[in-house]
């Protein structure tokens, strides 16, 4: 299984990878993942692959080959969009946030990027965190929220996932976690 | 049953240090190889750590400790390996007493880095064996494995990791830590003392008998591995790559080279001789490719077919390999509209407010390495000139050596805090001595920022967060001797810009603090 989480720097993207690696390895599979560090602390794009199965070899996924994208943020599906599979499925945050050259008026946030995504790609389905992040009391759970609504896609059950997010989250917000989990298979 | 965790490649090299019953471990940060010690701080407190000035201190501090009897573990990114080089070529003659092993981390595709550099190149110019693993398993067995291997060859043991072997995460088998007590030092001057005469006789015995008995084991302990399944054809590969080859051609013989230094010969001759085509897959550098061509082996693939620059990746090397590309039929955004997301300075920090004074005064900027380094981009795009840790000082004095006295009332040099005290502070010597009249501007934001928020020399506080004695910036600046030393607080910009102004225009070297916690500092 191949599974890839695309955000900003910020939205927790590395720890969703490590909830999913804990929940595969718990499940007896064998897990590898690659990350992107460093200069994307500073508010670049941040991806994390998570691959699972008998036995894994490479930790990089391929193109055309990834089961399931997880974008945090509305752009950074496209920079993602050719590693999918022809069978794969997307999921993907409507949450807009500007990059740089945004924000210094070089560019322009494309507008139209929602009615492209529903028009040329069935196998992406946009997602709006927003409520359950304001009922789950933090905006910082988007990636707890985005792991419940891939979790009714995955083989495993929900208190495969629940024990593997009090392993990995820190005890004080592990409550609010779960809450956002639940809110997130609503989705 | 042994117990299984998923590690992330740095944290790997870390429970290899703490099984193999490390005693010692020092580092500058640097992406990608800084978690290492981080790791060691928050997990593995039976390790003494600590954050030196830089590479080549924290080497020579980790050497001293080995020859007092600790086994000891010394972590650095690829160009500071660079920094580190003079101690590495000559401990790697008097060698060890306590087990030295160097993790070396390369940066493929400059994902963080000024270059690609290709650091087996290193191993061999200073004849430390190398080991190559590649994944987070290996790098944890490798990296246990080469304390006991440091003190059996009595020579450092450098393990070469990457991008995707630091920063990967995987299942690692953790073990238990051995119990390894810290020898006793005794003094041996013709071992560790290296007079000429010393010197000389190190160099033999490393040629005539460190060497050989290195060769030897590379060929005979497993760490180098075929692989024979289809033997139409066979190729030699190692890190990263190697799993690269796995998934694209599982079906073809694999030479797996765990150690590229010595190179087994016998092994790689054999193993040429029962496929029959020989390809080389390897990230960077024709590195095994030349000493397999050296060897008069025909080679039927080697960098004429895989790059030589970037990261290797799986659909790289089936193209390259298999001829086949990948056909993703997935419609495509116009990628002219999608506003790239290039890492840039935060909101607020207080670098952006520096260089924004910066241009307005248009000076040149010989920059450094840090987060200010991303004054090169837009909105900014003020800095000139770069190359490595601390050239900006020097780079300075240079433009003035070049054009006059003028120029330097037209430029600036900037640099951070802990890279100023990495490898800035002879650099103002240098200007002071050989008198330039620039302005150096420290960017004091109390921190180490770019690799992650370290401690260092100017923060008061030690890797374990301990109280320590803090250097004091401008009394450092005074001793080199520059009597134009100011601190100011960026925020206040008029005040800053007057400064800066007073400052360049004024005929003599000097400083200007500019203090202001990095934002994301508590």
């Amino acid at each position: 299984m191949n599974i890839i989480f695309a955000g900003v720097g910020g939205q927790g993207v590395i720890l969703a990878g490590k909830v999913l690696m804990e929940v595969a390895r718990n499940a007896g599979y064998d897990v590898k993942e690659s990350e992107v560090h460093g200069m994307a602390q500073r508010g670049g794009s941040v991806d994390c692959q998570v691959r699972y199965g008998e036995k894994v070899h490479s930790p990089l996924i391929r193109k055309g080959s990834a089961d399931f994208i997880l974008s945090f943020e509305l752009i950074e599906i496209l920079r993602k969009i050719d590693l999918l599979a022809p069978g794969g499925k997307a999921l993907v945050n409507r949450l807009r946030i500007n990059p740089a050259p945004v924000e210094s008026g070089l560019m322009e946030y494309p507008d139209d990027i929602e009615p492209w995504i529903v028009a040329n790609l069935p196998s992406v389905r946009l997602i709006d965190t927003e409520e359950a992040l304001r009922e789950a009391g933090s905006k910082k759970a988007v990636n707890i929220v985005m792991l419940g609504a891939l979790s009714k896609e995955l083989e495993f059950s929900p208190e495969d996932w629940i024990h593997a997010i009090e392993a990995m989250v820190k005890p004080k917000f592990v409550e609010m976690n779960i809450k956002a989990f639940n809110l997130g298979r609503e989705l | 049953m042994m117990q299984k965790k998923v590690l992330l490649g740095n944290e790997a090299v870390a429970r290899g240090a703490y099984e193999a019953g490390c005693h010692f471990a020092a580092a500058y940060p640097g992406t990608p190889s800084t978690e290492i010690l981080e790791a060691i701080a928050r997990d593995y407190t039976e390790i003494k750590s600590q954050w030196s000035p830089n590479e080549k201190v924290a080497l020579e501090v980790a050497a001293g400790a080995s020859i007092a009897g600790a086994r000891c573990l010394v972590t650095m990114k690829h160009v500071g390996l660079n920094v580190a080089a003079d101690p590495l070529f000559t401990f790697s003659y008097t060698g060890v007493n306590g087990g030295l092993v160097i993790i070396n981390a390369d940066d493929p595709g400059a994902w963080s880095s000024q270059n690609e550099q290709d650091n087996r190149h290193i191993a061999r110019a200073a004849k430390i064996p190398l080991l190559d693993p590649s994944d987070p398993a290996e790098a944890k067995e490798f990296t246990r494995l080469a304390f006991e291997l440091s003190e059996r060859f009595d020579v450092p043991f450098m393990v070469r990791t990457t991008t995707r072997i630091a920063h990967s995460q995987g299942l690692v088998e953790l073990g238990d830590r051995e119990d390894v007590a810290v020898k006793e030092f005794e003094r041996n001057p013709q071992k560790n003392v290296m007079i000429p005469a010393h010197a000389r006789v190190r160099h033999k015995y490393k040629e005539e008998v460190q060497l050989p008995a290195l060769l030897e084991y590379s060929e005979t302990s497993g760490l180098n591995r075929a692989e024979i399944r289809n033997k139409k054809r066979g190729i030699i590969t190692s890190a990263v790559a190697y799993q690269y080859v796995m998934e694209v051609c599982p079906d073809d013989s694999v030479l797996k080279i765990g150690m590229p230094w010595p190179l087994p010969e016998k092994m790689v001759r054999d193993f040429a001789s029962q496929v029959e085509e020989l390809y080389i897959v390897e990230e960077l550098d024709p590195f095994i490719e030349d000493a397999v061509r050296a060897m008069g082996i025909t080679v039927k693939g080697g960098k004429g077919l895989i790059p030589i620059t970037g990261e290797l990746n799986p659909d790289i090397v089936d193209e390259a390999l298999n001829g086949k590309k990948p056909s993703p039929d997935m419609p495509v955004y116009d990628a002219s509209k999608i506003p790239p997301r290039p890492p840039s300075l935060c909101k607020g920090c207080p670098h952006a407010i520096v260089f924004n004074i910066i241009n307005k005064l248009d000076l040149h900027v010989n920059g450094d390495i840090g987060c200010y380094t991303l004054g090169v981009l837009p909105p900014y795009n003020a800095m000139h000139t770069q190359g490595c840790m601390g050239a900006s000082i020097g780079m300075h004095l240079g433009m003035e050596k070049a054009h006059g006295r003028e120029i330097a009332r037209k430029s600036v040099a900037v640099i951070g805090d802990s890279t100023f005290i990495h490898s800035g502070i002879t650099a103002l010597i240098d200007l002071v001595y050989n008198g330039g009249t620039g302005t150096v501007l420290i960017l004091d934001n109390r921190i180490t920022a770019m690799t992650g928020h370290q401690e260092n020399p100017a923060t008061g506080k030690t890797l374990s967060g301990e109280d320590t004695i803090e250097l004091d910036l401008e009394l450092m600046c005074k001793a080199c001797g520059v009597k134009r030393v100011v601190t100011v607080d960026p925020k206040n910009a008029d005040e800053f810009e007057n400064i800066l102004r007073e400052e360049t225009a004024a005929e003599e070297p000097s400083v200007i603090i500019a203090r202001r916690k990095c934002i994301l500092v508590k």
